[in-house]
């Protein structure tokens, strides 16, 4: 059953997530319109939290709040949020910072860029050319800390999942399915589809500021050799040769 | 500063805290103690102002020396504590003088065991805490050889107390709320769960698997992946139930058909492998009234901890004849043993 034809704006389901958290659900299915209201509603909490707040975290198609039960009941909570809802903007805000990462592809940095090229009906070099045309968003970051779900590829990039798990992925990998990225921040065995890998380091727990990419952020890689990625790993730079552009 | 020497540890003891909440827009889990609980014991025992972090030890402990002398207190799961070769107990305070062997050996039920020092462990705050989350590349487990820096005993004279043994170590009954998932299950479904004796299988700092059945969903493979929470049931692969812990992922696409009440959640973790556990659903009304938050937790420990010297028995009565002996004959300690109380 799709519920991607709900009317996920009028009025989300609110939910309880624990005692001291709740979720407010915009759609059972992934879509760009839902995952732009949980990140619009990030941001209106971050900027102005409500009594009790303590701190959300957007996901895909939904978004999580965590609330101190002595300042604030969750009803009045809710009702809070409703409010807050009613006032969103339909728009996705347009990212305010943009990252320029270089990635190498196929062979030994993206052994499964062949295959996907073929189910996906292109060659290796269209569909990294498509892949590094499109700018992509942080649509979550989740599972592994500072590890970006990022979003959306053109639909040709709607493939399943692998049956079989990849036994490992190297930190850096960059991996696809169901028209979604995932960048990840360690070596993980996966069922998605592993493409090419990037020098950038996700989460650096002992630098100041341990987590580059923020929920909403925009970002496009260029493609490099694998010389070059073997070099930017060798200098030892965490962001991997990345640049982060702001843009007003 | 005072040192902690590790001379030899298990596998999985490792410095913990309450965590480090406020970073699951980054991807990252609150993480701390599985029992944070024992870490709230730990203050009252200690009479600290507030939680300090100390040693988890899943499973067994290891042996452990100091440079100067300085409180600890032995709480969650119990474990088996010698200085010097004599006994300590558990769920109390001590004094350990320098230079005494401390040794910590293998939990006698449950799973957590927790070594405090009155000072707290001195290591560095990463993201807000000290907490070790291997998962997250914070940190690792302890190995022989190490040593932790402590910060000085705040009142190394002041006397040790003891805690009422509590019992969180033997399952039992966890209670549930509902969670954003748990109308997707089939009613007939919810209510086998919550009929069912489960038995924990395996477990560790993310989560702990259950025996017992496997409860499936229609459409748990197409369920999209949502912000996950500690004490979260979910079903995975087959649909073999998972209780999430203090270490588990933020977002995650299995079905879950609950969350397990703050207030249980010690007892979660520390079930060991074979330990019974049922479910019980609870309205979120009745889990606000049966979880205090966790400073009120923490007083309610505080009136509870008692001078180990006041308490009725051994201690007191010692204190009495030596009083009304008044002078030291050379065999009262004979007479004392000879179990005269």
């Amino acid at each position: 059953m799709s519920h991607a034809d709900q009317p996920f704006a009028a009025s989300p389901d609110i939910l309880p997530l624990g005692l001291d958290g709740l979720l407010v659900r915009f759609a059972r299915d992934f879509s760009d319109q839902a995952n732009a209201r949980a990140l619009a509603l990030h941001q209106a909490l971050c900027a102005d939290p409500p009594q009790g707040y303590l701190e959300s975290a957007p996901a895909l198609a939904s978004l999580q709040l965590r609330f101190d039960c002595v300042q604030v009941d969750r009803a009045a909570l809710e009702s809070e949020l409703r409010a807050r809802l009613a006032a969103l903007p339909e728009a996705a805000p347009r990212p305010a910072r943009l990252w320029h990462i270089p990635a190498a592809f196929g062979d030994l940095n993206g052994p499964q860029l062949a295959e996907t090229a073929a189910l996906a009906g292109t060659t290796p070099e269209a569909l990294i050319a498509e892949f590094t045309a499109t700018e992509l968003r942080v649509l979550a970051l989740g599972f592994a800390p500072g590890q970006p779900y990022l979003g959306t590829l053109p639909s040709r990039w709607n493939l399943p999942r692998l049956d079989a798990l990849t036994p490992q992925v190297p930190r850096g990998a960059i991996t696809t399915a169901i028209g979604q990225v995932v960048l990840f921040a360690n070596p993980s065995p996966t069922g998605w589809r592993w493409l090419g890998r990037t020098a950038f380091r996700l989460f650096a727990p002992e630098a100041e500021t341990p987590v580059a990419l923020a929920p909403g952020d925009a970002l496009r890689f260029h493609a490099i050799s694998a010389p070059e990625l073997d070099a930017l790993q060798d200098t030892g730079d965490p962001l991997g040769g990345a640049r982060l552009e702001r843009r007003g | 500063m005072s040192m902690l020497s590790i001379l030899s540890v298990g596998p999985a003891v490792s410095v913990q805290d309450l965590g480090r909440p406020g970073w699951l827009a980054s991807g990252l889990a609150r993480g701390g103690a599985a029992d944070r609980r024992a870490i709230l014991e730990t203050a009252a025992l200690l009479d600290l102002a507030a939680p300090v972090a100390a040693l988890e030890m899943a499973g067994t402990g290891g042996r452990f020396r100091l440079d100067q002398p300085h409180r600890i207190a032995l709480t969650g799961a119990p474990m088996r504590a010698r200085l010097d070769g004599a006994p300590l107990a558990w769920n109390a305070s001590h004094l350990i003088p320098a230079g005494a062997v401390l040794e910590i050996g293998p939990s006698e039920a449950g799973v957590y065991g927790y070594l405090s020092f009155a000072g707290g462990i001195a290591t560095p705050v990463r993201l807000g805490a000290r907490a070790t989350q291997v998962p997250a590349g914070i940190g690792r487990p302890l190995r022989a050889g190490d040593g932790l820096p402590l910060a000085p005993d705040p009142a190394p004279d002041a006397p040790t107390r003891s805690l009422p043994a509590p019992d969180r170590f033997t399952g039992g009954t966890l209670r549930v709320i509902p969670g954003p998932q748990t109308a997707l299950f089939a009613p007939e479904t919810r209510a086998r769960f919550y009929a069912t004796a489960f038995r924990a299988a395996q477990g560790n700092r993310q989560g702990l698997t259950l025996t017992g059945g496997l409860f499936t969903l229609a459409e748990a493979r197409s369920i999209l992946s949502e912000p996950v929470t500690e004490g979260d049931i979910q079903m995975t692969g087959a649909g073999v139930p998972a209780i999430l812990l203090a270490e588990c992922q933020t977002i995650g696409g299995y079905p879950r058909i609950g969350t397990v009440i703050p207030a249980d959640l010690p007892r979660a973790a520390q079930s060991a492998p074979g330990t019974v556990l049922r479910f019980k659903e609870i309205t979120l009304a009745e889990a606000e009234a049966a979880c205090p938050t966790e400073p009120a937790e923490l007083a309610a420990l505080r009136t509870e901890a008692r001078p180990v010297a006041a308490l009725p028995g051994d201690s007191a009565a010692l204190l009495g004849y030596q009083l009304i002996g008044g002078a030291i004959r050379g065999d009262e300690e004979e007479e004392w043993r000879a179990g005269s109380i």
